[in-house]
């Protein structure tokens, strides 16, 4: 066990400008983003003297309804969240390219054979990969979107300070706890909606002489163009979208953190039915209840099936390629 | 004797080349065996099947296990070292140590940083800021730190300067060798290496051509230099090879009767080097 911790130790290593540094620059460049935005929209106000809330703002919130304050809450609570937005895209190029690179790179610069010099097996190293793809990478994503967020609803609370309202009554319309606690427990299914990706871009890793990328995103996306030519013809009768939607999608974009939700019909079908409507709250999208509703979903668990498989293959391709 | 490594029938086909035909050999313990051969012979398709680098046909044990499917278990008593550059790019010293330190059972951190000490590499160099001598250094430093049974080298030393060659067999000498260990190694620099194999094995188009241990070469080759009034006889004695220096001639013999080639002129034992050329004549016509 203490090896293997040294082998995802390894993978932080090599990858540490993907894992760590991709999120934590796209959060600070996007709160100085934010931070110079503010900066402008207060010359602005204070050059043309145009009231954007000032004492307005303190005399919103005394006659706001119950209802006008949770949404308020909500735009904070969407305010903390947009950061972890940008941040699940980095994430996705940053897992994807992992992915593809992990058991591929060592063999092209023949590293391969110092890491095949030592007493790990090819199953240990494998398997360091995968958990490097689908917990440690979003789980530094995560504590730095949480980070971010947090900082930016001080920010926007401060601002919002200066223009007569109360700091701790804003803080409590939003829910950090709520979004913090919410944000943690999508990890575990962020691993299972994305093993499936993960496990076809590194059997591709594992497996192609040259061109990895190539393959991994050729070969789906070709077998898709055969069954929706032959839905086309009406030769036989594959069903092309569901081809596209299950297949395809599931082996290239299931990186994409959140995806399960516009993927997985029986996700889209919790949120209509949740407080979405009624409050456009961000969080209600992302909440535990919400986000574990997919562990009912088969597509999930014929994902996570299918993902062992795969990862079974790239072990074995693992142990029979070399560095030719 | 116990062997380290011994094979049988083993065969590795390309798609449209045989690397190994067939080989058979044994190497034992305490041996600093000497597998040379020209370009394309085989020789790193046989280390790689040792190293459970790839797949072969045929039988093969090494230290009792079947690299194709232990390889695990036969690295914590193996090392290995593939020419200079396998160390990967954007690995420092500090974490290469920490990391064989921890995954390597029989690894011994502190000779590892002595060696690393007689050096000028630093903890937070790295590898891609090294140069080829240093990176060998660093690799031989992570090697002669593991207390392993069997150390096989492809090409060690290839592309260093002549300050880091002779350096490196020398640290292998003197700081790692004992009756306990074996070394295989390959190398097209036969010169650096022929005083320190106990075995030599030629390998050409897939078959050992000479399987034999040094004192043997001295018995079974010799070279003697004839004058040109002799050169006949000595040309009717089936020599293995012939060249000419200063008006005199070379001929080099295989099993030849060694006081009738003492009459002719003087005997000495040949190099390694010139023994290999002798026996892989016409290999690339």
């Amino acid at each position: 066990m203490n090896t293997f911790y040294w082998q995802i130790k390894r993978e932080f290593w090599e990858n540490r400008g993907g894992f760590m540094w991709a999120p934590i620059v796209t959060g600070v460049v996007f709160l100085i983003l934010n931070v110079m935005t503010i900066i402008a929209a207060e010359v602005m106000r204070a050059r043309h003297g145009i009231q954007i809330g000032g004492n307005n703002f303190r005399e919103l919130i005394e006659k706001a309804s119950s209802g006008d304050l949770l949404q308020v809450g909500a735009a904070l609570d969407t305010t903390m969240l947009s950061s972890m937005a940008l941040l699940s895209f980095v994430l996705t190029f940053v897992v994807f390219f992992y992915c593809l690179g992990a058991l591929y790179d060592d063999r092209r610069d023949r590293s391969v054979l110092f890491w095949k010099s030592l007493p790990l097996s090819n199953t240990s190293t494998v398997l360091s990969k995968v958990v490097s793809a689908v917990v440690v990478a979003p789980a530094i994503a995560v504590l730095v979107g949480i980070a971010v967020g947090l900082l930016q609803l001080l920010i926007f609370a401060l601002v919002l300070s200066f223009h007569g309202i109360n700091l701790w009554e804003l803080l409590t319309l939003a829910h950090p706890l709520r979004a913090v606690a919410s944000l943690l427990s999508s990890i575990p299914v962020y691993a299972l909606w994305a093993a499936p990706a993960v496990g076809w871009l590194l059997l591709c890793s594992a497996w192609a002489r040259s061109k990895p990328f190539l393959w991994a995103v050729a070969a789906p996306v070709v077998a898709g163009l055969m069954v929706t030519w032959f839905d086309i013809m009406g030769v036989f009768n594959l069903p092309a979208t569901w081809f596209w939607s299950n297949i395809v999608a599931r082996l290239l974009l299931s990186v994409f953190p959140g995806s399960h939700i516009a993927m997985d019909p029986h996700s889209l079908h919790h949120i209509s039915s949740a407080d979405l409507g009624d409050v456009h709250n961000p969080l209600a999208l992302i909440s535990p209840t919400q986000t574990y509703a997919v562990l009912a979903s088969p597509n999930l668990w014929i994902g996570v099936a299918a993902a062992v498989a795969m990862i079974a293959g790239a072990i074995w391709f693992r142990r029979v390629r070399d560095d030719s | 004797m116990n062997a380290i490594v011994s094979a049988s029938g083993l065969r590795k086909h390309y798609k449209n080349t045989t690397a190994l035909d067939n080989v058979d050999f044994r190497i034992e313990s305490g041996r600093i065996v000497g597998l040379i051969g020209p370009n394309g012979a085989g020789k790193t398709t046989a280390l790689k099947a040792i190293l459970g680098l790839t797949d072969f046909e045929g039988k093969l044990d090494v230290l009792g296990f079947d690299p194709r499917t232990q390889r695990d278990r036969l690295m914590e008593q193996v090392c290995f070292i593939a020419d200079v550059a396998v160390l990967p790019r954007w690995i420092r010293v500090r974490e290469a140590i920490d990391f064989v330190a921890n995954v390597h059972p029989r690894f011994n951190r502190a000779k590892c940083e002595a060696f690393l000490a007689r050096t000028k590499l630093t903890p937070n160099q790295r590898v891609k800021q090294m140069s080829k001598g240093m990176i060998v250094q660093l690799h031989l430093a992570l090697v002669m730190a593991i207390d392993a049974r069997l150390l096989v080298l492809d090409e060690p030393t290839l592309g260093l300067d002549i300050l880091y060659r002779k350096q490196f067999y020398q640290n292998l000498l003197e700081d790692y060798f004992d009756e306990n260990k074996t070394i295989i190694v390959t190398t097209h620099q036969v010169e650096e290496i022929e005083h320190i194999l106990t075995d030599l094995m030629f390998i050409r188009d897939g078959k050992i051509v000479l399987n034999t241990d040094m004192d043997a070469v001295g018995e079974r080759f010799a070279e003697v230099m004839v004058g040109a009034d002799k050169a006949d006889a000595a040309r009717r004695m089936n020599p293995l090879d012939e060249r000419q220096v200063f008006g005199k001639s070379i001929f080099l013999f295989d099993g030849a009767d060694r006081a009738t080639l003492e009459a002719m002129g003087e005997v000495r034992r040949p190099s390694v080097s010139d023994l290999f050329v002798a026996t892989m004549k016409g290999t690339y016509a």
